[in-house]
C-alpha cells in the first residue's frame, strides 16, 4: 500500500473516528437485533425510521438541532473536564442549577430591557452551573476527594436544592412546575423557524444551536491554542510530570471543573429558555441532559468540535427514535442503541491499537500517544 | 414509643437494600474493579425479579415465590454485571464508562420490554410478602416490636448477607486473595493467584446483590414497578464510602442514609421534626452533603483498595 494512505489510516484523527465509527455500527445493529427479535415484520421499516427520520422533513431536522443544543454543551462540558484527566459525572447537577438560575432570572428579573434579559439569564446560568463544577473540584483538588462520587453527590444536591428553590420562588402550583419565563427572555428563532418547519408547524430550534457551536469552537480555541489548554492536557496525561514542570495543578483542575459546570449550566439555560414551552418540573429524577453528555463527548472522542457533530448525531438518533413509533415500537430502542455505542467507545484504545497495528508497522512506533488515565480513578490513588 | 418502632421498621425498608448493595460494591471494588454500574443492576434484577412474581403470583404462595424471585434477581444481576467484568478486566477499558453504559442500559431495555409485552411500563404486584409478626420472636418486648413485626424476610436476608460478607472477606483464603487483588494485584499474581479470575468473582458477587439489593428495595416500598430503583445505587456507592470498604461500618451508613430517607418521607408524623417545618428536600439531602463531608475528612488517607479502578495488565511494572 502507498505509504502516504498508511500514514493517513493510522494518523490520530482517522484512528479516532474508526473507533467512534466502530462503537456507533456495533451500536445501530444491536438495535437492529432487538427490533427483529420484538417484531420481525415491521423491524426494517423501524429501522429505517431511526436512520433516516431525521431527514424526513425540515420540521424534523429542526428538532435534531432543538434536542442537539442541550447534550453538545454538557458533552463539550464532560469532554474538557476529561482533557484533565477528570471524569465529570456531575454534568446532570450543573445543568440543573444553570437551568433554574436562567429561569429564575427569566422569569423576575424583567426589567431587564430586552436582549439583555436572555443575556443576562445565559450568564447567570453559567456562573450557577460553574459554582457547582468548583465544589467538587475543590474537593478533588485540596482534599483528594474521588471526582467521580462527588459529582455523584451534587447532581442529588442540586436536583433536591432546584426542587426547593422552585417551589418557594418561580413555582406554578397548577402544573408543578416552574412558571413560564418572560418572552424577552426566550431565546430569538434568528429566523430559523421560518426555515426548519413542516407546514404551519414550526420546530423548536432556536439561536441556542448557534451559541453551542460558537462554545465548541471557544473550547476547542482554550484547549489548542492556549498556555491554559497545554497546561491542562499536561495535568490530563500525567500529574506528576506537570506538577514536576512547575504546573500549578490544583489551579488547573479547579479552573477545569468549573468552566465544565459552566457549559453544562449554559446547556440548562438554553434547553429551558428554548421557548419550546419547557419547564423545571418538579420531581426526583436527575436531568438527564447531563448524562448524555457522557456518550456525545466519548463519541466525539473530546474534541470540541468532534463533540458538536457527535450531539447532532445523538439528538439525530432520538427524533429517529420518536419516529419509530409510528411502526408500535418503543423509543427507548435508541437509548439502548446510545448504551451500546458507549459499551464499545469505552474499548476505543483497543480498536485504536487493532488499526495500528494492521496499518502502521513500519511507522515509528515513538509517534503513539495515548492518555495515561481517561477516567479519574486511576489518577487518584 | 410506636413512632419509634414504626421509624425503624420503615428505615428497615431502605436501608436493607442499601446494605446489601453496598456489600456487592464492596467486593467488586476490594477485588480492585470500580462498580458504578449498580444503579443499573439494581433496575435490572428488580425487573427480571418483579416480572416473575407479577407472571407466577396466584400459582404459589407468598414467601417461596419471594424466594425464586430474589434468585432470579441474583441470576441475572450477574449476567449483566459480567458485561462489565470482561469490559474492565479483558478489554482493560475505563470502568466509569462501561459502568454508565450498563446505568443507560438499564432502564431503557427495562422498560423496552415491559412496553413490548405488556403496552405499559408498569409491572404490578400484590404485596403478599409482609410479615405482620414472627412467631415467638415477634412477642419479645422491645426487639419484637423493632425488628420482628411488620417485616420481611429480606431484612434477615440482609444481615444473613452481612454476616456472611464480613466471614468471607475476612476469615477465609478467598477472601484474603480478594483484597490482595484490590491492592497489589502484580504481587498476589507473583504468589500464583489468578487476578482476573478473582475480579471477575468479585464483580460476579456484587451482580448477584445488586440484583437482590433492587429486588428488595421496590417490594417493601411500591406495588409496582416503573424502571426506576431512585438513584439507590448511587446512594449505595455513597454508603460504601461513608463505610469505607468495611461490612459493619457500612451497616452503620447504611442506617444513617436509611433514617434519613425516613425522615424525608414521614417526618410530618413525627412531632418534634414536624414543628421545625424543613422542607422535605432538606432531610433528602442531608445523607449526600454528610457523604461529600465525611469524603472531604477522610480522602487523605482514604481506606479505599490501593489498585481499585485501574486496569490489572501483566506486563505493566
Amino acid at each position: 500500500m502507498n505509504i502516504s494512505i498508511k500514514r493517513f489510516l493510522s494518523s490520530e484523527g482517522v484512528a479516532n473516528f474508526a473507533s467512534s465509527l466502530m462503537a456507533i455500527i456495533i451500536g445501530l445493529l444491536v438495535g437492529l437485533l432487538i427490533l427483529l427479535v420484538s417484531n420481525p415484520r415491521q423491524a426494517l421499516n423501524g429501522f429505517g425510521a431511526i436512520l433516516f427520520g431525521g431527514f424526513t422533513d425540515m420540521k424534523n431536522l429542526g428538532q435534531v438541532f432543538y434536542f442537539a443544543t442541550p447534550i453538545i454543551l454538557t458533552g463539550l462540558s464532560v469532554g474538557f473536564a476529561n482533557k484533565a484527566g477528570q471524569f465529570n459525572i456531575g454534568a446532570s447537577g450543573q445543568f440543573i442549577v444553570g437551568a433554574f438560575a436562567a429561569v429564575y432570572v427569566g422569569v423576575k428579573w424583567t426589567f431587564l430591557p430586552g436582549a439583555l434579559h436572555w443575556g443576562v439569564a445565559l450568564i447567570m446560568a453559567m456562573l450557577a452551573g460553574a459554582l457547582w463544577g468548583l465544589i467538587p473540584g475543590i474537593l478533588k483538588a485540596f482534599y483528594n476527594v474521588n471526582v467521580v462520587i462527588s459529582c455523584i453527590m451534587m447532581n442529588y444536591i442540586g436536583m433536591y436544592l432546584v426542587n426547593v428553590l422552585v417551589t418557594n420562588t418561580v413555582f406554578d402550583s397548577l402544573k408543578n412546575q416552574s412558571q413560564r419565563v418572560a418572552s424577552t427572555a426566550v431565546i430569538p428563532k434568528m429566523g430559523l423557524d421560518n426555515i426548519f418547519r413542516a407546514g404551519n408547524s414550526p420546530s423548536s430550534v432556536n439561536a441556542g444551536i448557534f451559541i453551542a457551536i460558537i462554545a465548541g469552537i471557544i473550547i476547542y480555541i482554550i484547549v489548542e491554542k492556549t498556555q491554559f489548554g497545554f497546561e491542562l492536557k499536561a495535568c490530563g496525561l500525567n500529574p506528576d510530570a506537570s506538577k514536576y514542570a512547575g504546573i500549578n495543578s490544583h489551579r488547573t483542575i479547579i479552573i477545569s471543573m468549573m468552566i465544565a459546570g459552566a457549559l453544562s449550566g449554559l446547556g440548562g439555560a438554553l434547553l429551558y429558555l428554548a421557548g419550546s414551552g419547557k419547564s423545571i418540573e418538579v420531581l426526583d429524577v436527575l436531568a438527564p441532559e447531563g448524562f448524555n453528555g457522557i456518550p456525545v463527548a466519548l463519541l466525539g472522542q473530546g474534541n470540541p468540535i468532534g463533540i458538536i457533530f457527535a450531539g447532532i448525531f445523538v439528538a439525530y438518533l432520538t427524533v429517529g427514535g420518536f419516529n419509530m413509533q409510528l411502526f408500535n415500537f418503543v423509543p427507548q430502542v435508541t437509548e439502548i442503541i446510545i448504551a451500546v455505542i458507549i459499551y464499545f467507545s469505552a474499548f476505543a484504545l483497543l480498536f485504536k491499537d487493532f488499526i495500528r497495528s494492521h496499518y502502521a508497522k513500519d511507522e515509528d512506533k515513538l509517534t503513539k500517544t495515548r492518555p495515561v488515565s481517561q477516567g479519574s480513578l486511576g489518577g487518584d490513588k | 414509643m410506636d413512632t419509634i418502632y414504626f421509624l425503624v421498621q420503615q428505615m428497615m425498608y431502605f436501608s436493607i437494600p442499601l446494605l446489601v448493595v453496598a456489600l456487592g460494591g464492596m467486593f467488586s471494588e476490594r477485588s480492585g474493579v470500580t462498580n458504578i454500574a449498580l444503579e443499573g443492576i439494581m433496575i435490572i434484577g428488580a425487573f427480571t425479579g418483579i416480572l416473575f412474581i407479577n407472571m407466577f403470583q396466584g400459582m404459589l404462595p407468598g414467601q417461596p415465590i419471594l424466594i425464586l424471585a430474589i434468585i432470579i434477581a441474583a441470576a441475572t444481576g450477574i449476567i449483566v454485571s459480567l458485561t462489565h467484568a470482561f469490559a474492565s478486566i479483558n478489554m482493560k477499558a475505563d470502568q466509569v464508562i462501561s459502568g454508565t453504559a450498563i446505568n443507560m442500559f438499564a432502564p431503557a431495555f427495562a422498560i423496552y420490554v415491559a412496553r413490548m409485552i405488556r403496552t405499559v411500563q408498569q409491572i404490578p404486584f400484590v404485596n403478599q410478602f409482609r410479615i405482620e409478626k414472627v412467631p415467638v420472636l415477634g412477642d419479645i418486648p422491645l426487639l419484637g416490636g423493632l425488628f420482628f413485626r411488620n417485616a420481611y424476610i429480606t431484612t434477615y436476608l440482609g444481615f444473613a448477607i452481612l454476616i456472611i460478607s464480613w466471614v468471607v472477606l475476612y476469615k477465609t483464603r478467598f477472601g484474603l486473595r480478594l483484597r490482595a487483588c484490590g491492592e497489589h494485584p502484580q504481587a498476589a499474581d507473583s504468589v500464583g493467584i489468578n487476578v482476573y479470575k478473582m475480579r471477575y468473582i468479585g464483580v460476579a458477587i456484587s451482580g448477584a446483590l445488586a440484583g437482590i439489593g433492587g429486588l428488595i428495595f421496590v417490594i417493601p416500598t411500591s406495588t409496582n414497578f416503573n424502571a426506576t430503583v431512585a438513584g439507590y445505587g448511587f446512594l449505595a456507592l455513597a454508603v460504601l464510602i461513608f463505610g469505607q470498604w468495611n461490612p459493619f461500618k457500612i451497616l452503620l451508613a447504611a442506617f444513617f442514609f436509611g433514617l434519613m430517607k425516613t425522615i424525608a418521607s414521614a417526618y410530618s408524623g413525627i412531632p418534634v421534626l414536624s414543628a421545625l417545618d424543613i422542607p422535605n428536600e432538606v432531610y433528602k439531602m442531608i445523607p449526600y452533603i454528610a457523604t461529600l463531608i465525611v469524603l472531604a475528612f477522610t480522602s487523605k488517607n482514604s481506606q479505599a483498595p490501593k489498585a481499585e479502578g485501574i486496569p490489572y495488565d501483566k506486563g505493566s511494572r
